[in-house]
């Protein structure tokens, strides 16, 4: 396939992709706070479903998008050729290996070049979808680290609500309900912020954002 | 489809459209020049929502039955959408959710659509009844279980079989009337939907009297009985494009206008219960789908079995 092909064909399908996500779930964005401006940013947000960094790209306006890309697990998208294509070409992901034994290079190396070539990223803290009962579980260090060596940029809090019921873990079929996906007000790290005391914040003002969370 | 009392029918209501659109502008201008004036805001934004509305109900008359069936079939889908996202539900209902949405609410509208009427009149309060909950008794949870069916069979009587009873419309046969059966389903809309309208205008004009304060802060005698009257008299004088006599048509509208209101009162209780101002965000100005479909809902059933038993054949 010719590179043109390629591009063209990754365009077509990331636009399949988001209006089929469109058309299950009738994704409502509820910028509380921030706009959605085009600024540098590293949305972080809770992690149930596949399907939960392809809603948040969709709810983004079409500029933005362009510009975002997700963090996502290179053991789970370079698995078959179609989620390489979906992974690497439609979403422009960028892939980091979980497996510290495995890795041939950094994953906080690999995002923040992403960020030195301007991009925004889509991040999930939890490092792995969660199935639990807790509505978090704790954050990995990926996103403190971020934080320190590239203090400027906004970390955006986002939850995203109802996913988990669109496409329980398991099924096959999702069944069509609406979701809402919430962003918050940036944070960024504090002159001498320890690194669990980071984390636990940035993991409370996710928590917040939560529908039925005490305000 | 067409007939030439659809288009004037049409016309007239792209007439009010226009005249809505240039008050609003107006309003806009006097008391909101900023944009700011939240009522105005809204009220822009609810005119606008109706142009995009009329257009596609125009398109779907246009392209003739299979149009109209699919167009308030995509109508259930987002309306169902928006139901189950606020009933009880948990993961050993995944399958009957499934079938909700990809099986049950296609075979109803293909029902319609082959005008099989003693199938669609009852497949889903019978046999969607009967076999839904044991594909949810079959994964095993019996937590909240009755809770858990009752709800989504809800879902799907409000969602489902009744908006299909709009579509259903175009298959009456009524002697003197053939080729224009479109105008039942616009003549239905149109008288639910004024009432709607004027039941917000006459109660932002002059509502003092909550009629259900724990329900609805909007609904208020005033408005209702001035949109109530105003629906019936602009309805009642359109009889001549309808199958009814003016007393019958009359009768019809009163029936109409009040089901609408009804429709709206117990949506606005399920909302109230859920915690939720609005079904979905889908329309701007208005909320959900089920926000401005929930009279329509609730009248198009009886408009018709009424219409169906005293002046149909089949």
């Amino acid at each position: 396939m010719s590179a043109r092909f390629r591009s063209l064909a990754a365009s077509l399908t990331g636009q399949a992709i988001s209006v089929f996500a469109r058309f299950m779930t009738a994704p409502r964005a509820i910028w509380q706070g921030i706009e959605p401006v085009p600024r540098q940013r590293v949305y972080f947000a809770n992690h149930s479903s596949n399907g939960d960094f392809v809603l948040l790209w969709t709810v983004l306006p079409p500029g933005l998008r362009r510009q975002t890309r997700p963090v996502a697990a290179l053991d789970y998208w370079l698995k078959s050729p179609l989620r390489a294509f979906i992974g690497r070409e439609v979403f422009n992901a960028v892939l980091i290996d979980r497996r510290p034994e495995a890795r041939v290079a950094d994953p906080v190396a690999q995002m923040v070049e992403a960020l030195d070539q301007h991009a925004s990223l889509i991040l999930f803290p939890e490092g792995q979808r969660n199935s639990s009962d807790a509505a978090l579980l704790p954050f990995k260090s990926g996103l403190y680290h971020l934080a320190k060596s590239r203090p400027e940029v906004d970390l955006v809090p986002v939850w995203i609500a109802n996913l988990n019921k669109v496409m329980p873990k398991g099924e096959i079929i999702p069944v069509p309900l609406i979701c809402t996906l919430t962003f918050g007000a940036p944070l960024h790290l504090s002159a001498d912020e320890a690194k669990d005391a980071f984390l636990a914040r940035a993991s409370a003002a996710l928590l917040a954002l939560a529908p039925g969370a005490p305000t | 489809m067409t007939s030439p009392h659809l288009l004037w029918l049409l016309s007239g209501v792209g007439g009010i459209l226009v005249l809505a659109s240039i008050l609003g502008e107006i309003l806009r201008q006097r008391l909101s020049p900023d944009g700011t004036n939240p009522v105005i805001e809204n009220l822009n934004a609810r005119i606008a929502a109706w142009w995009v509305m009329v257009i596609l109900l125009s398109i779907a008359f246009l392209a003739g039955k299979p149009g109209v069936v699919l167009l308030f079939a995509l109508c259930s889908f987002a309306a169902l959408r928006e139901f189950l996202t606020l009933t009880t539900h948990n993961r050993g209902d995944h399958w009957s959710l499934v079938a909700c949405f990809f099986l049950v609410l296609p075979l109803q509208y293909y029902f319609v659509l082959i005008d099989w009427y003693g199938m669609y009149a009852v497949f889903v309060p019978v046999y969607v009844f009967l076999l839904l909950p044991v594909l949810s008794a079959l994964r095993g949870s019996t937590k909240d279980f009755l809770v858990r069916v009752s709800e989504t069979q809800w879902a799907l009587m409000i969602c489902v079989y009744c908006i299909s009873h709009v579509p259903a419309l175009l298959y009456l046969q009524i002697p003197g009337f053939e080729g224009r059966n479109v105008i039942l389903i616009a003549y239905l809309i149109f008288v639910v939907q004024l009432s709607d309208v004027m039941q917000y205008v006459w109660g932002k004009l002059l509502g003092r009297t909550k009629i259900a304060p724990t329900l609805s802060p909007s609904k208020t005698w005033e408005g209702f009985i001035g949109g109530s009257l105003t629906a019936i008299l602009v309805g009642t004088s359109l009889w001549w494009m309808t199958p009814f006599t003016m007393a019958q048509a009359a009768g019809m509208c009163l029936v109409l206008t009040l089901m609408g209101f009804f429709g709206g009162l117990v949506m606005s209780a399920i909302k109230r219960d859920r915690g939720v101002k609005d079904w979905g965000h889908l329309i701007a100005g208005h909320g959900g789908f089920i926000d401005r479909l929930d009279s329509v809902i609730f009248a198009a059933p009886i408009f018709f079995h009424v219409t169906r038993y005293y002046w149909s054949l089949t």
